[in-house]
């Protein structure tokens, strides 16, 4: 088990390694002057040009930055940005945001997923079945924003149940549409996913085992198939983890949420690569290790899988 | 490519689990006499033909130039004149929709394309070949895989954005270029694992007795059987993909105007939500109905090959 | 564990009182029990008709090709039939004397294990593969008799000791892909024991298994049916497994019984032309060199069984008669009974 682990943490170095470079090349390639627009309307005297670049390592080649860069990053420092704005100070401050966000989804995803799952499951071909089918479909088909827009002009605006926006002052209770939102196409796979594999199970030899111990219909759901069930479904909502820290920054811009993804987007807005840079590092960081601790569950519900 | 070949391929694929490559095919025709009994199958492959004509010849459905602006019109409710009525800028939606499938048709076809390309041949070299090879090549698929595709696609589109002046390829090129780049790892993991599957079974190990080549071992023997759960999540990717187009022009930075396309449509709709709602309705109308199209196929196809699902 | 345990554990389960109690040792009674299946391509009759009875202490022997309805009449009487697609349009199954299928549902799964219990042909997938054995095994004190988690634990152990698996009490915890085949179908049959039930049925036991683990889970078998006095349905295709370990045999074909003598009889000589068809096919020591006489033809459609007899497209005896007319079973001897109209010269010949 710890070799595995060890392993693992051994693999993800390299892998970590690639896919910062693979961001920092891409966002450093950006065109432009960073210069523009921090000396106000005219364009920054050649002196203060040249010692900006000089300050941020501009001139140095691709990769020495790069390796400085993550350098500084082992020390736990992810730079400063061109408006002298310590990044780690800031991603300190919107990732509890973030985080709450992408908990409450996942607790959506989790709880309604699952529920109307095994609800259509059990009643394979009956109305709710048809019910969840349908509803989960359109759900996938209607792209996040549209969905996000249209909950925010209705139970925001028209019929004012939940706050429109979140703002500075990200509580639960005004997170809760937001959540909703962000995990709206998770949940609506996750409940699939339950069907199915309850649909399945329930056709297993070993469920007609459970009849034939004179097991009540109760104990057979929900010991027996629910839990083999809903091991693919626990899979899929961690590794679904970095789809919600991506589908972050478009549910934070709708609802104006100072967490991470909005950080991001200005970052990419304001031409500001630092704080780009230092954002997406952390949220790989945080997809490989929330896939390890996947896998690790995964060990651990189902015994089949052996990590040693 | 027609529906009728894409069905033909998966059906000649058959599972992975197959043993011999009789079983093969009579899974295979047993998957299509399934699919044909499918009324699912058969409402996803109208929709879907029915866009691929759209996106071909608009002309068909429209004689009005999408490009054609009375703004004295705009935000006009649905009428005689203009069936879908008017958008802030005065254009034609009907016209704009049926022209915006053109668009999101072509980037979400070439994207899947490109990325069952360099999937299947990456999750080939890896799962087939193994040692060294596929170290190497699971850990770049793992880097690409550690990037959302969204959060990808952001970062690619705004370091190398469109301008006004781009040609309208190029546009397309850049959106599918990107996805391609942050999408394919899934498939590649998918085939690896699948040629995992179907490498052990005694055909291939017969095949390698016998002294035949790897490259026809795998076109012949391994692919055939490797193929059938590619074909179906790429069926319902290029639903994704469509949607990932879509947000990225919502985000400002993907398709861009003069392009046509519904991503674009949607984003300009949001402004004007409240008071004129029927300017996002068709647009995402359209969208959704394509992407559900491709998924809906996607489950047929999928529920055809597994004989549990019945 | 000692018989006279076994049997003090008997007398105490009959004091503490089943409801069940049966009448001059009769156990189980089938009768004119019908089984289809409705699909979409039409309705596929896979019982049409069967009647046994099976006593205490007593080895039946159901005997047939797939597809012969011997699955489903064990399912039929475990009460495990998917229902639908399975309907169950007419008959009785009195287990002392109450009919099964009329039982409420709640009634009728109280005997599931206590009563009646059953053994799987595939150990493997019949065990659920996230819990592991001895849980699976306790969990039939635990929902029956309401024990404690470490006093059913207890139990367990002592059952797969009983079942004579090694370090029982180490492999209580491990999961059911980490046995052998053999090992598993041990625990299968550790489970279905338990609760000291009075029926036991088990559905190809050995079927999956190496030929030698099959004689010993055989052996088992009749060692446990032996101390409890337990009646057994051995539901098989294999005419060799049950030789030495069935008191009756009954061949099934189509959905019907088609002979049924004891095993020494039908063995010597049978009385029906499949019988003898399915003995001839079974390669033996003694006549090297001869060709294997397999019998021709194919089991019939369920969909459409032929009219008259339906072994008679395949048949060597078939008249005019058995195109039209169907036999039933009749005595053709001395606790010999055969469904043929030409029964008497296929025991003669």
């Amino acid at each position: 088990m710890y070799k595995y682990i060890l392993r693992r943490l051994i693999q993800m170095i390299p892998v970590l390694l690639g896919a910062t470079f693979i961001i920092f090349a891409m966002v450093y390639a950006l065109p432009g002057d960073p210069t523009i627009g921090l000396c106000g309307e005219r364009p920054c005297p050649a002196a203060f040009v040249a010692e900006f670049r000089d300050k941020h390592g501009l001139n140095d080649p691709l990769h020495v930055r790069y390796l400085t860069y993550m350098g500084n990053l082992l020390q736990g420092d992810l730079g400063t940005n061109f408006r002298d704005i310590k990044v780690v100070d800031e991603l300190a401050q919107r990732y509890p945001v973030t985080t709450k966000l992408a908990a409450m989804a996942i607790l959506f995803e989790t709880v309604i997923g699952i529920i109307a799952g095994v609800l259509a499951g059990i009643r394979k071909g009956k109305f709710i079945d048809n019910l969840v089918l349908v509803s989960t479909l359109f759900v996938i088909s209607v792209p996040v924003f549209v969905i996000g827009v249209s909950l925010q002009y209705s139970f925001g605006l028209k019929w004012p149940i939940f706050p429109a926006t979140v703002g500075s002052d990200a509580t639960v209770y005004r997170l809760v549409l937001p959540a909703f939102v962000l995990g709206s196409a998770s949940i609506a796979y996750a409940a699939r996913l339950t069907r199915t594999n309850l649909v399945e199970n329930l056709r297993a030899d070993y469920l007609r085992t459970a009849i034939a111990k004179g097991m009540s219909r109760p104990r057979m759901l929900g010991v027996h198939a629910l839990r083999n069930s809903l091991i693919p479904v626990v899979t899929f909502i961690g590794a679904d983890f970095g789809g919600l820290l991506g589908g972050a920054i478009v549910t934070e811009r709708i609802f104006n949420i100072q967490g991470v993804g909005g950080f991001l987007f200005t970052g990419i807005r304001n031409r500001d690569p630092v704080s780009v840079v230092g954002t997406v590092t952390i949220l790989v960081l945080v997809f490989l290790v929330v896939n390890l601790l996947v896998d690790l569950l995964y060990g651990v519900l189902d015994p089949r899988i052996s990590h040693d | 490519m027609t529906e009728a070949s894409t069905i033909a391929v998966g059906a000649e694929a058959g599972a992975p689990t197959g043993g011999q490559a009789d079983e093969g095919r009579s899974l295979a025709s047993d998957a299509w006499r399934q699919l044909k009994r499918n009324p699912i199958f058969w409402v996803s492959v109208t929709l879907i033909v029915l866009f691929i004509v759209m996106a071909a010849v608009p002309q068909l459905f429209t004689n009005v130039d999408p490009n054609a602006a009375v703004l004295k019109q705009a935000r006009e409710r649905p009428n005689a004149n203009a069936w879908f009525g008017r958008d802030i800028q005065g254009y034609d939606i009907y016209a704009r929709t049926i022209y915006g499938a053109r668009a999101s048709i072509l980037v979400g076809v070439l994207t899947t394309l490109v990325t069952v390309v360099i999937g299947v041949t990456m999750g080939v070299l890896a799962g087939y070949y193994g040692g060294w090879l596929d170290s190497l090549v699971s850990r770049i698929t793992d880097m690409f895989f550690a990037i959302p595709l969204l959060l990808g696609g952001i970062l690619f589109m705004s370091t190398f954005p469109n301008d006004e002046n781009s040609r309208y390829l190029v546009v397309v090129g850049k959106v599918v270029l990107v996805m391609a780049v942050f999408g394919w790892p899934s498939i590649a993991r998918l085939m690896r694992s699948s040629v995992l599957q179907v490498k052990p079974n005694d055909y291939v190990q017969a095949a390698r007795a016998l002294g035949a080549s790897p490259w026809r071992i795998i076109r012949s023997h391994v692919m055939p059987n490797a193929l059938a759960p590619v074909i179906v999540v790429s069926t319902i990717n290029l639903g994704v993909f469509i949607t990932v187009e879509a947000t990225l022009s919502f985000l400002g930075i993907g398709l861009t105007p003069p392009a046509v396309s519904w991503g674009v449509a949607i984003s300009d709709a949001l402004v004007a939500l409240r008071t004129t709602p029927h300017i996002l309705l068709f647009p995402s109308l359209f969208l959704s109905l394509a992407v559900l199209a491709f998924i809906m196929l996607g489950d047929a196809v999928r529920d055809a090959f597994d004989p549990k699902s019945r | 564990m000692t018989t006279t345990e076994t049997t003090s554990r008997r007398r105490a389960k009959t004091a503490t009182g089943s409801e069940y109690h049966p009448q001059d040792g009769l156990l189980l009674e089938v009768e004119d029990l019908h089984v289809e299946f409705h699909t979409a391509d039409g309705i596929a009759k896979a019982i049409n008709g069967v009647d046994f009875s099976l006593n205490q202490g007593e080895t039946l022997a159901i005997l047939g090709e797939s597809g012969s309805g011997k699955s489903v009449t064990a399912q039929a009487i475990m009460g495990i039939l998917d229902m639908p697609p399975a309907v169950i349009p007419k008959g009785q199954i009195r287990y002392c004397g109450q009919d099964l299928l009329t039982m409420p549902a709640e009634q009728r799964r109280k005997t599931r294990g206590p009563e009646i219990s059953m053994v799987f042909q595939d150990a493997l997938s019949s065990l659920n593969p996230v819990f592991p054995v001895g849980w699976q095994i306790a969990e039939m004190f635990r929902i029956h008799r309401g024990m404690n988690r470490s006093d059913s634990l207890e139990r367990a152990v002592k059952l797969m000791q009983r079942v004579q698996i090694p370090a029982a009490k180490e492999r209580v915890k491990a999961y059911p892909h980490q046995f052998s085949g053999g090992m598993r179908q041990r625990i299968m049959i550790a489970m279905a024991i338990a609760l000291d039930p009075a029926v036991l049925i088990a559905d190809e036991p050995t079927t999956a298994l190496d030929v030698t683990v099959q004689a010993q889970i055989m052996a088992l078998l009749q060692e446990l049916q032996e101390e409890r006095q337990m009646g057994l349905i051995l539901i098989t295709h294999d005419l060799g497994v049950v030789a030495d370990v069935a008191d009756k045999i009954a061949v099934m074909y189509a959905g019907r019984i088609v002979e049924r003598a004891d095993v020494y009889d039908l063995y010597r000589q049978p009385a029906h032309p499949y019988t003898k068809g399915l003995l001839e096919s079974i390669p033996r020591l003694d006549q090297k060199g001869q060709q294997l006489a397999a019998i021709g033809g194919l089991p019939p459609n369920l969909m459409h069984i032929p009219q008259g007899c339906a072994f008679n497209p395949r048949c060597k005896f078939a008249q005019d008669v058995c195109r039209e007319d169907r036999p039933t079973l009749q005595l053709v001897a001395p606790g010999r009974e055969s469904a043929c109209h030409f029964a008497e010269e296929v025991l003669n010949g």
